[in-house]
């Protein structure tokens, strides 16, 4: 079914991007700056220099891998809200098998790193999903509930097994050099997980749209029912969505430990799952959305902690203005599709109808 | 025996934030919005209460400040919900994080990011300081008091016997025949998720005007999910849901003794505080199995 919308999506999400700025200068009044200098500080200041742009990049790069992972689960119906946590267990995979490949060649021993946290990002989000596909158990509590515990985790292996022998310090051993993912670029922290983010959304957005999986996925996403009565095995489909989902995700905390921090640490991650799902609905589910959502996430993130220092925003704002780009682009989404359908009051029955998906997907 | 008495005091005052967010949530979801922007909500109502009572010296005002910030974290969920209409899940998460990332811009704001300011918490009362051992259990603070004789019971007795809690259970669960009854869908659903607000930033506001005294980041540490966990665990029963938040509190409170114990001294804090999580998500997978949801949970209603 195909309906004709007043707005396309690309002037729908700006103008989200718009009222979002509009609400967000009251706490930058609040701190005493000029919202205007801020706006450009937080999206074109980091666009400025070459070092700040490949800043850009490198914090595009996790939120990439989150918001492909939850932008698949959504689609699929499946409300993966565990990123945060299968994000934690892949970066301790990588920890943990970074620190004992030291006698093999990177092209050994990163392949096994990726591997190894894409298994336990997926072994974290297997319980939730198999309680919602046996037993019809709501996902969304259980993928939440695993978050707080994933990093219960973190901090109970850099408080015992793993505190730094030497100085005390709750960090892991540094892992060996063969698995420390090689810089791209001279005088930058871009890495290679820059680039298996992009072969990963890549791959996402080929399975999506073009093959009969991806379009298995999103048929049960917009409905489960009528997924069902095509012949799609749903439950196999969503359980295969939340693994793929969850081992994505764990990818994300790999390539921060091999990339970034080279160790596991407490602090590995500023809520990158949860902007996850920021950045797949701005992104409106599709993957050319999250890479260009992802992007300019991690260019407002650089921009807002260069404020900080240059004109005294606590860096915080930017966790607000992703809180509030959620709201205004679900509210604009939500206004479209009732603007486009006025007298359609059942059209989100079933449970695991999406109608973000089936808002961009018509 | 002081360890039982200790322990059952420890769940009381623990079970209390759980008892205000978790009847706060049922009023929501009993009207068929879920609301996830609970942990968020109870974050700003910890926040807030403590700044307002560090600026004032009163922690009363303290708490004043919180609901209202409880009531405006329902309206804007509401405003999202019921008035646009959109996705609830997306909606609560937007909530949460703006309301996180609002409280810890107003923290460093505020303080500066220095040394950890602290209050004069509010005091216990005992009514029976003198009844020996026992008594020790009563050694609570007011809005213990107030969640457990005042809130659940009030809580119940509007939802399940006024007029008001049957027409947020009307909206809840056939929007279309309680319109056509007469209920105005909109407003009900609009005060049931303000009410829920303002429950959940007083159950947030508890940590830090009673419980701790000081505002620390991650202070809620995922307690408003076990909030939400709880709801369906008690199958959007007030009764049932406080006694969920009981059992949630009673594995806390005994995870905390069990730490100090020589057969767990090898063991990193962490997992036994990791516990009460497992706990819950067990009791999900044992008691949560194809429950009855709210019959127009998740759905926006438009006339047509």
């Amino acid at each position: 079914m195909r309906r004709i919308s007043p707005w396309s999506t690309p002037a729908l999400v700006v103008s989200a991007v718009v009222i979002t700025f509009v609400i967000t200068a009251v706490p930058i009044l609040a701190a005493g700056a000029n919202p205007i200098e801020a706006y450009t500080a937080f999206v074109v200041l980091p666009l400025t220099s070459q070092f700040t742009a490949l800043e850009v990049l490198v914090t595009a790069t996790p939120i990439l891998l989150t918001g492909t992972a939850v932008a698949i689960a959504f689609r699929a119906g499946y409300w993966n809200i565990g990123a945060e946590g299968q994000l934690l267990l892949g970066a301790i995979a990588a920890a943990g098998i970074g620190t004992l490949v030291g006698g093999l060649p990177p092209i050994l021993a990163l392949p096994l790193m990726v591997a190894g946290g894409a298994v336990a990002g997926a072994a974290w989000a297997v319980v939730p999903a198999l309680l919602r596909v046996r037993f019809g158990i709501d996902e969304v509590v259980t993928t939440l509930l695993l978050n707080p515990v994933a990093l219960l985790l973190v901090n109970g292996l850099l408080h015992g097994p793993w505190r730094d022998p030497v100085t005390g310090f709750p960090e892991s051993p540094r892992i060996a050099a063969s698995a420390e993912f090689p810089t791209l670029i001279e005088r930058s922290r871009l890495h290679v997980g820059f680039l298996l983010a992009i072969v990963v959304i890549l791959a996402a957005w080929y399975v999506l749209a073009r093959t009969p999986a991806g379009l298995r996925l999103r048929a049960t996403g917009l409905s489960p029912h009528g997924a069902r009565f095509a012949g799609i095995n749903v439950g196999a489909t969503i359980l295969g969505a939340a693994l793929v989902s969850g081992a994505i995700a764990g990818i994300a905390g790999v390539s921060e430990v091999a990339g970034i921090q080279n160790r596991l640490t407490g602090g590995l991650s500023p809520g990158y799952g949860y902007t996850g799902i920021v950045v797949a609905t701005l992104g409106t589910l599709t993957m050319p959305g999250v890479a260009v959502a992802a992007i300019f996430l991690g260019d407002l993130t650089v921009g807002a902690s260069s404020a900080a220092r240059s004109l005294g925003i606590p860096s915080q704002l930017g966790a607000v203005v992703q809180g509030v780009l959620l709201l205004t682009t679900v509210a604009l989404l939500a206004l479209r599709r009732h603007r486009a359908r006025p007298s359609d009051p059942a059209d989100t029955g079933s449970a695991g109808t999406d109608d973000i998906a089936a808002e961009v997907t018509a | 025996m002081i360890f039982l008495v200790d322990l059952v005091a420890a769940t009381l005052r623990n079970a209390t934030p759980l008892v205000y967010g978790t009847v706060g949530e049922t009023y929501a979801e009993r009207s068929g919005v879920l609301n996830l922007g609970i942990e968020g909500t109870m974050y700003a109502g910890a926040f807030t209460g403590f700044a307002v009572a560090w600026a004032t010296g009163s922690p009363l005002l303290g708490l004043l400040a919180a609901i209202v910030v409880g009531i405006l974290a329902g309206a804007v969920m509401a405003l999202m919900t019921v008035t646009f209409g959109a996705n609830q899940h997306v909606s609560g998460i937007g909530l949460t994080i703006g309301l996180i990332g609002l409280s810890e811009f107003a923290n460093r704001l505020i303080f500066q990011g220095g040394e950890l300011q602290r209050i004069q918490p509010m005091p216990t009362v005992n009514p029976l300081a003198g009844a020996g051992e026992l008594g020790g259990i009563f050694d609570q603070y007011g809005l213990t008091w107030v969640a457990f004789l005042v809130v659940v019971p009030a809580a119940w007795w509007v939802l399940q016997r006024s007029s008001f809690g049957l027409e947020i259970r009307a909206v809840g669960e056939n929007p279309e025949a309680a319109d056509a009854a007469g209920v105005n869908v909109a407003r009900t659903r609009y005060l049931a998720l303000i009410i829920g607000g303002a429950l959940m930033a007083i159950g947030g506001a508890f940590f830090t005007l009673a419980l701790l005294g000081s505002f620390t980041l991650d202070i809620i540490a995922g307690r408003g999910w076990v909030c939400v966990a709880l709801v369906i665990f008690g199958r959007w029963h007030i009764g049932r849901g406080v006694i969920g938040a009981l059992l949630f509190s009673l594995i806390f409170s005994l995870q905390f003794r069990l730490r100090i114990l020589p057969e767990f001294a090898g063991l990193p804090f962490e997992v036994l505080l990791a516990l009460p999580y497992l706990v819950i998500i067990g009791a999900l997978a044992l008691s949560g199995r194809n429950v009855a949801y709210p019959g127009a949970y998740l759905k926006p209603y438009r006339r047509s």
